[in-house]
This record gives structure tokens, C-alpha cells and sequence, in this order.
């Protein structure tokens, strides 16, 4: 079933009432969460008349908080993002219903342009990244996650983190004739897929790309998501590229490219919202402000309604390859600390 | 081997579980090594030995030992 279908107005209504359930949840189980709120001056029990009033958390809550809304004896998995300096990481909590609830739900939202077979798939990280199984990176929660809707996977860099080129070839030559699928963050697929694949003229035409984590390093050098679209394209064959905007704090939610490019749309148990980073007030359509985050997936940590350190902006409403809102996000506000994510990934690679 | 032993085998060896896990109540999340990338390697290994592919909603869905044997014999492997 697709979780493509929901127009904004039938989304805000049935996101409403979840979400306002969701905010009693965790009040009732997150004495910290509880705690903030009360201090925001939202009392509970408190009813909501849109979603845009809904109690939002600053993401990086996450890092001087413990938030969970799950006792220690059901935490199964602990999630981390890659601290920066001076910020620490934050502590994403999650019982055994939260980890089956995040996987289940990335799976229907990807399979709406990966279909339902498992294709071969090549991981443009390294296998390194998810040696740690009791603590995720949020590198290694990203890789892993995405894991599960392929097969036969086979890692681009080595060990060391360098590029492994026979490796890729050993792949493209045996899966490379059908459909498979190409998995990683944005920075790392143009620098050790996109130039190695130029560089080796490879062709990567029956390739699916899900790619995601942050432009910043791109944009330094002048590549936007309209040429990384454009240079995959003209050099290596490769057509079919979803970018998705998503966070550790909000694990199995993703905001997808559509089909078109260039635009994020939100699957049917998410919203964003754009604020004016002075009034909090929301921005009309078309004006650049900081990104809210909603999802109905996070119950064993609140992580409902978050404000992001992001900046974006919604280009229509309704109107694009699927309903709801679409967005782009611009990069990071100019004052947050940096936060790293898989921007973080070491630039010390002797090239 | 009936298909239960040879899938005992699977688990065990993918999973790399000691001889006294009771496998056959076993279930995902269970155990910290059938968790997200005990998953991975034991979809995979399930496949080398049955000769199959499962889509990404069994995958999802191969939530015990028990789930597992009822998708393989929906795939006639016999018992």
C-alpha cells in the first residue's frame, strides 16, 4: 500500500490526533520530556487546533537530554550521531516495537520507487561502518537500514575507507545488465561512485540511487542537486536518483525526492513545517525558513515534533509528483553548531 | 535433513549461536545476535541453502524461526 497518498488537509486532520496522542505518551512515560514541555508552558492534556501548534523539541535536545519514553530493561537499541566538537551526540532510544515499527515503515515509503523485489544492491561505504552492533553511527544506522531492500551487497570502499574500483566493476559486471540498486551518503557517492565511474567509464544506467546527507561539502564545490542529477546523468548512464532528507532523531522517516527532482514530498505519517527563524510563525509557500519535523513513528522517544537545525523551503502544496507538501532543504541554519552527520565522514583519505 | 534441521543449521551458523539457544522458539530481537545485521547475514544464508529469494516485505516480515520455516515451505521446500 502506498504511504503516498494523503492530501495535506486529510494528512493534517489524521496527523493531528496522533500526534496529540503521541505528546501524552511521552509526557506520561519521559519524566525529562514532561519536564520541558512544562517549562515551555504547555500544560497536559492540553488539545491542539493544528498542527502547527503542537509543542515542537529543539533536535539537539537529543544530545544534552536523555529523552526516552521506554524503561532501561526494553531498550534494544541505542542510536548516536556523529557528535562534533563540543556538541556530543545524540541518544536515540529504541525498544523492539520501535526498531520493527522504523524498518517496516522506511521499507513501504522506499518501495514506492524500488518496488518489492530486493535488488542487487552496492553500498557506497564501508563494511567497517556497522562493526559496532550495539551503537549505530548514524553512518551505520543509515547503511544498515537500507540493507534490508537489497541483496547480494557489495561495498564500494574498503576497510580503509578507499575506494575499492574492482570491487564495483566485479558488481556492475555481474548485476549491471538489470535493475540494482546504489545506496549511500551524497558527499561519498559523488567522490567514490560518481568520479570513479567517470574516471572508469562505467555504466551505471540500470542503476536505482538513494542517496542522502547533506549538500554542504558538495556546494563547496559548486554541485548542487540539479548538476549532481545533470553529471550522473551525462557521464555515467544513471537516471533514476532519490535524494531523501531524514534524521537520526526520527529514525524510519523519510522525506523523498520525487520522480521529477529536485523536490522532497513526506510520506503519509509525516509533515514539515516551515518557521520564520524570528516570529516562529509558519512561512507561506516559497519562503526559506528553519524545518519542523513530524512523524507519528518515534513512541519509545519523543521524537514526534522536532525542530530541525535545517533551513528549507516549501515550493507547492498538492502539486507535484505526489500530495502533500514539497520541499527542498537549503542547508543548516548559519549559527548552528556544526552537527556533522555523515559530513563528518573523514576527509583524510590520501586520494 | 528435514527442512527444520537444515534450517537449525542456517541459524546457527549465521547467527553463530551456542548450543544451548533453543532455535526453533527463537524470535527477531530476541537475542542481541539476531538483531538488524544478524538479520542480513541470516536472509542471506537462509537463501544460499533453500535456493530462494524473498522480497523485501518477507524480510521485513521474518520476524522467527517459526515465520522462516512457514516462507520456505510456501516456496515448496519440502519438510
Amino acid at each position: 500500500m502506498s504511504v503516498f497518498g494523503r492530501g495535506q488537509a486529510e494528512r493534517e486532520t489524521a496527523l493531528l490526533a496522533e500526534l496529540t496522542e503521541l505528546t501524552e505518551h511521552h509526557r506520561a512515560n519521559s519524566e525529562q520530556y514532561d519536564r520541558i514541555l512544562s517549562a515551555l508552558g504547555h500544560k497536559s492534556g492540553a488539545s491542539f487546533d493544528s498542527l502547527k501548534s503542537l509543542p515542537w523539541l529543539p533536535v539537539r535536545m537529543f544530545k544534552t537530554h536523555d529523552l526516552k519514553s521506554i524503561p532501561d530493561s526494553e531498550v534494544f537499541k541505542v542510536l548516536t550521531s556523529s557528535g562534533t566538537t563540543g556538541g556530543g551526540a545524540s541518544r536515540i532510544y529504541l525498544d523492539k516495537d520501535a526498531a520493527a515499527v522504523q524498518t517496516r515503515q522506511l521499507g513501504a515509503t522506499l518501495q514506492e520507487v524500488l518496488g518489492g523485489k530486493r535488488l542487487p544492491m552496492l553500498m557506497v561505504d564501508t563494511i567497517g561502518i556497522i562493526k559496532n552492533r550495539r551503537s549505530f553511527s548514524a553512518r551505520g544506522a543509515g547503511v544498515l537500514g537500507m540493507a534490508t531492500f537489497g541483496r547480494s551487497h557489495v561495498y564500494a570502499l574498503d576497510e580503509n575507507d578507499r575506494p575499492d574500483v574492482e570491487a564495483v566493476k566485479g558488481f556492475l559486471e555481474k548485476h549491471g545488465h538489470e535493475p540494482f540498486l546504489i545506496f549511500g551518503f551524497t558527499f561519498m557517492v559523488w567522490q567514490y561512485l560518481y568520479e570513479v565511474a567517470r574516471d572508469h567509464k562505467l555504466d551505471l544506467s540500470n542503476g536505482i540511487l538513494i542517496h542522502s546527507g547533506g549538500w554542504k561539502k558538495l556546494i563547496d564545490i559548486a554541485v548542487d542537486n540539479s548538476e549532481f542529477r545533470r553529471r550522473f546523468a551525462t557521464d555515467t548512464g544513471l537516471t533514476q536518483i532519490y535524494n531523501y532528507y531524514g534524521m537520526i532523531e526520527q529514525i524510519g522517516t523519510v522525506f523523498l525526492e520525487g520522480k521529477s527532482g529536485n523536490s522532497l514530498y513526506c510520506p503519509d505519517f509525516a509533515d514539515v513545517i516551515i518557521r520564520n527563524p524570528e516570529t516562529w510563525e509558519e512561512q507561506p509557500v516559497g519562503e526559506p525558513g528553519v524545518i519542523e519535523v513530524l512523524s507519528t513513528l518515534p513512541r519509545s522517544y519523543p521524537g514526534h515534533v522536532l525542530l530541525t537545525e535545517d533551513l528549507g523551503v516549501v515550493h507547492g502544496i498538492d502539486d507535484g509528483d505526489w500530495p502533500g507538501k514539497r520541499f527542498s532543504v537549503l542547508g543548516r541554519l548559519p549559527r548552528a553548531e556544526a552537527r556533522g552527520c555523515s559530513d563528518t565522514f573523514s576527509g583524510a583519505i590520501a586520494s | 535433513m528435514s527442512l527444520n534441521d537444515r534450517l537449525r543449521g542456517v541459524f546457527v551458523d549465521a547467527l553463530q549461536l551456542d548450543d544451548d539457544v533453543d532455535v526453533e522458539n527463537l524470535k527477531y530481537r530476541d537475542i542481541e545476535a539476531w538483531d538488524s545485521v544478524g538479520h542480513m547475514a541470516l536472509v542471506a544464508a537462509i537463501e544460499d541453502e533453500f535456493d530462494v529469494q524473498f522480497e523485501t516485505e518477507q524480510v521485513i516480515d521474518m520476524s522467527s524461526f517459526k515465520v522462516a520455516v512457514d516462507m520456505l515451505k510456501g516456496f515448496g521446500v519440502s519438510e
